[in-house]
């Protein structure tokens, strides 16, 4: 993967971010599918979203595109809604 | 349903970002990614966090008007903006007629389908805080609220 002319930057986004955040993705799956109890596996998919807004910040970075940004913030502002559902759920449940 | 104070003060200041934030999707929606749907669908989310935040009726009180109101005001804006050609300029029904002599700082060309994307936006945030009110009624009407 790496090659004569590449600089620093795509370095560090080959070998470091973006195994970072596939790794990341692959604990989430492991906890999401084995854990314990239902708040592990909520804790997972909103790491999960997290995980999600990283990569699509990485991808805007890599492309110049500004554009994913937006949406990684949208994402962002919006997918914690999911959380506080799943969390009131929870609540009601007990 | 008990109150959480954390969520009740993050809600108070997160409800205006998305709020701005829908509208900033919905005037970029000519040029870029974005649009009327989009945009409605985070203001009706915002809605959404406030009815988890503080209830329903509190969420209603914000609103202020029914949101059948919001999809018939929507859908007769939307209608407007596309008689606007067949009426005045005798072309097919729904052609996009812009100002194009002057742009307004921050919103850009005025034209039809602006104003198709303002009554689409209405009609998303009706048609989903209708279902957001009917599911969070029936659960507070089961006896959820412990």
């Amino acid at each position: 993967m790496i090659a004569f002319g590449m600089d620093l930057f795509d370095f560090f986004m080959v070998w470091v971010i973006v195994p970072a955040l596939s790794i990341t993705v692959v604990f989430c799956f492991i906890r999401l599918v084995r854990g314990p109890s239902l708040p592990d596996r909520i804790v997972a998919v909103d790491k999960l979203s997290g995980v999600a807004v990283g990569m699509m910040a990485a991808y805007a970075v890599a492309t110049d595109n500004s554009v994913f940004l937006d949406v990684a913030l949208v994402v962002a502002l919006i997918t914690f809604l999911g959380t506080i559902g799943f969390a009131y759920y929870i609540d009601r449940r007990s | 349903m008990n109150r959480s104070l954390i969520l009740m003060t993050a809600t108070r200041y997160l409800v205006p970002i998305i709020l701005m934030l829908s509208v900033f999707i919905l005037l970029r929606g000519h040029n870029e990614p974005g649009g009327g749907f989009v945009g409605g669908l985070l203001a009706a989310s915002a809605f959404a966090l406030y009815v988890f935040a503080f209830g329903i009726k509190e969420a209603q009180r914000l609103l202020g008007v029914h949101p059948l109101a919001l999809i018939g005001s929507g859908l007769f804006i939307s209608l407007g903006s596309a008689l606007i050609a067949p009426i005045f300029f005798g072309e097919p029904l729904m052609t996009g007629k812009w100002i194009d002599t002057f742009e307004l700082p921050g919103i850009g060309k005025l034209g039809t389908p602006l104003f198709f994307d303002i009554g689409v936006m209405l009609v998303v945030v009706g048609v989903t805080l209708l279902i957001v009110f009917a599911l969070a009624g029936e659960d507070e009407q089961l006896g959820g609220g412990s």
